[in-house]
């Protein structure tokens, strides 16, 4: 109990649980367990056989943390940046270090930019995003998804009815200034 | 050759997309036989990641066959079959020769506070992950393991990332013979970590989510106690009862940014983006635990400020310990523990998809549909 001094009784003795679970205690000793100490001074375990990586050549400007003293020797090329989400991201990187809300706050429009962007981009390409097969959302009926929440405590159909909004969001509001877009030329041309 | 890739916040598909190349004398192209869906892709799926590009392909969690390798590698050849840990590490920087070989500092460009992961976002290098039929592993002598023969695949994807982290939460909690741990989350990390705990010497295991189906995982793979926090006023005051209003000694944090459970801070965090995470579990570990007692943080936060109650952690005098697993390291004696008997990662593989299915893969696991725990993806090319 809290307010005496010795901590409570523990209900299954050491020796019981020793034989209940497969495994119990056998990393008891610190010495077993590889995580500790945290740090552990030995540049040799790791099979790097150089002081300082042989750097990869960047094949155009590569963006990086101005916390950084230089370009890591290697990096990802996954995704270069792009358009009008690569001139907020180079920006973003540029002018604001990791500890500014700016850094990150940027990165995320830059995120959406960039999302609404390839939609636009792969629509004019006749290729258009198809949202019932992007969103798996047929797995609702595969896998059981009335069953899956019906009759169960889960707390988040508090707020699954969003997803569905959210993910649609861009759509309507797309359509609808679509919509005042067509309006506003058909009634000028009246 | 195909791959998934990310088309916006809960959209994902599969491309056609260019080979990845050698692109630094130490990498390898290594052609994926297995991959999985993890928690941490949630927060990707979402648009929860800063700097998470449409086109990214995700997938840190994946086993294959080396296909390729660059000039300088020394200890792995075409047609080795490897398990690749999630990090991506020099295993020279300051960092790497401590350890931490999560938190390297020569892989990733774009921040200095996260190391490098596969498939994770700009944020964790600009690297595409295993989601794929082929994948660029850098510093392949440093991360890559051969599988021993004994072992099977399915073991191995998961001592990759998930099983290797639960382990890793376990330790954080600097846990001693008796010690109450109550884990939050029965997701594969949470499970891990509960399973984990016993070989640290815990007393009593205690798991807490809210989805019944993971509790009896809880109860029959972790042998651990199980709360439902949904069915309970305040789950807190449940961990005082249940511990005679002590506290447990360790909580363990193993859900991370999507916590629910409080639908302010959910919707604030995961809905409207407007924090780093929701840090609704974090904040009932910090007061669930006894005074003094010691915090596990392996669940996932985005690097925006979250609102966590570090009042209440200082005032405890709480010790919080918290990292992306160095998976490599805790290897060797996962390795022991597997071979002994005391763990079987894979039990707790529920689906397999192909990975032309994995759209459908992302939603059943972030709607928690059909009972999934953890979603194995395998791609066309085997
Ligand atoms: N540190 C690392 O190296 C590392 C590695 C892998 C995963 N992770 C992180 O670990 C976390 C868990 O991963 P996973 O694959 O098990 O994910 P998961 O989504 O399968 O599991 C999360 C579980 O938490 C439950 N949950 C939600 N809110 C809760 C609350 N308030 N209290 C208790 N449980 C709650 C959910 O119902 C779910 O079962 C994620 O945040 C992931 O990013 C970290
Ligand atoms: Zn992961
Ligand atoms: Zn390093």
């Amino acid at each position: 109990m809290a307010y005496t001094a010795e901590r409570p009784p523990q209900k299954v003795t050491s020796e019981q649980l020793r034989d209940l679970i497969p495994g119990w205690g056998s990393d008891l000793d610190t010495a077993n367990r590889p995580a500790w100490p945290k740090e552990r001074f030995d540049p040799g375990a790791s099979g790097a056989h150089w002081d300082f990586p042989e750097r990869q050549t960047p094949e155009g400007p590569r963006e990086r943390s101005i916390e950084h003293r230089f370009l890591t020797p290697v990096f990802g090329t996954a995704q270069p940046t792009r358009g009008t989400s690569g001139l907020i991201r180079r920006f973003a990187y540029a002018r604001f270090s990791e500890a500014r809300a700016a850094h990150w706050l940027l990165l995320v429009a830059a995120d959406r930019v960039d999302f609404v962007g390839s939609r636009a981009t792969a629509l004019l390409k006749g290729r258009p995003d198809n949202p019932i097969s992007e969103t798996g959302i047929l797995s609702e009926v595969s896998r059981h998804g009335i069953a899956s929440r019906m009759g169960t405590p889960r707390v988040d159909l508090r707020h699954s009815w969003m997803d569905p909004i959210l993910v649609a969001a861009p759509w309507v509001v797309g359509g609808y200034l679509a919509l005042r877009v067509g309006r506003a030329f058909i009634s000028r041309g009246r | 050759m195909q791959a998934m890739t990310y088309r916006g916040p809960y959209r994902v598909r599969v491309e056609e997309k260019a080979m990845p190349r050698i692109e630094h004398p130490n990498d390898a192209i290594v052609r994926v036989t297995l991959a999985a869906i993890c928690g941490s892709d949630l927060h990707l799926y979402h648009g929860l990641m800063p700097d998470t590009r449409i086109g990214h392909t995700f997938g840190h969690e994946f086993i294959g066959v080396v296909e390729e390798v660059g000039s300088s590698v020394q200890n792995l050849q075409r047609g080795d079959k490897v398990m690749v840990p999630f990090n991506i590490y020099c295993g020279s920087c300051f960092f790497c020769a401590r350890g931490l070989y999560s938190n390297c500092h020569n892989v990733n460009p774009n921040a200095t506070a996260v190391g490098g992961i596969y498939g994770y976002s700009h944020t964790c290098g600009g690297y595409d992950g295993g989601q794929a039929e082929f994948v660029r592993v850098p510093f392949a002598d440093v991360g890559p393991s051969v599988i021993p023969d004994w072992l099977d695949d399915e073991d191995a994807l998961l001592l990759t990332d998930a099983c290797s982290t639960g382990y890793f939460g376990a330790q954080l909690g600097d846990i001693v013979e008796g010690d109450t741990v109550v884990v939050f989350g029965a997701g594969p990390v949470g499970l891990y970590a509960a399973k984990s705990a016993w070989f640290m010497g815990a007393g009593r295991v205690i798991v807490v989510d809210q989805l019944e189906y993971r509790l009896a995982k809880a109860r029959s793979f972790a042998h651990a106690e199980t709360f439902n926090f949904a069915e309970y006023d305040d789950i807190v005051v449940e961990m005082k009862k249940t511990t005679d209003y002590l506290g447990a000694d360790v909580a363990i944090d193993a859900v991370g940014a999507e916590a629910d459970g409080n639908f302010l801070q959910h919707v604030t965090a995961s809905k409207l983006k407007l924090q780093g995470g929701s840090p609704i579990a974090l904040n009932w570990a910090i007061d669930s635990v006894r005074k003094g007692g010691t915090i596990s943080v392996v669940g996932a936060y985005g690097p925006i400020f979250s609102a966590v109650k570090l009042g209440d952690a200082m005032n405890k005098g709480l010790t919080l310990r918290m990292n992306q697993a160095p998976v490599k390291r805790q290897w060797p004696r996962l390795l022991e523990h597997i071979q002994a008997g005391h763990l079987k990662p894979s039990e707790l593989i529920t689906h397999r998809v192909p990975l032309e299915h994995i759209a459908e893969g992302y939603h059943m696991f972030s709607a928690k549909l059909d009972d999934c725990i953890k979603t194995v993806v395998v791609p066309e090319a085997n």
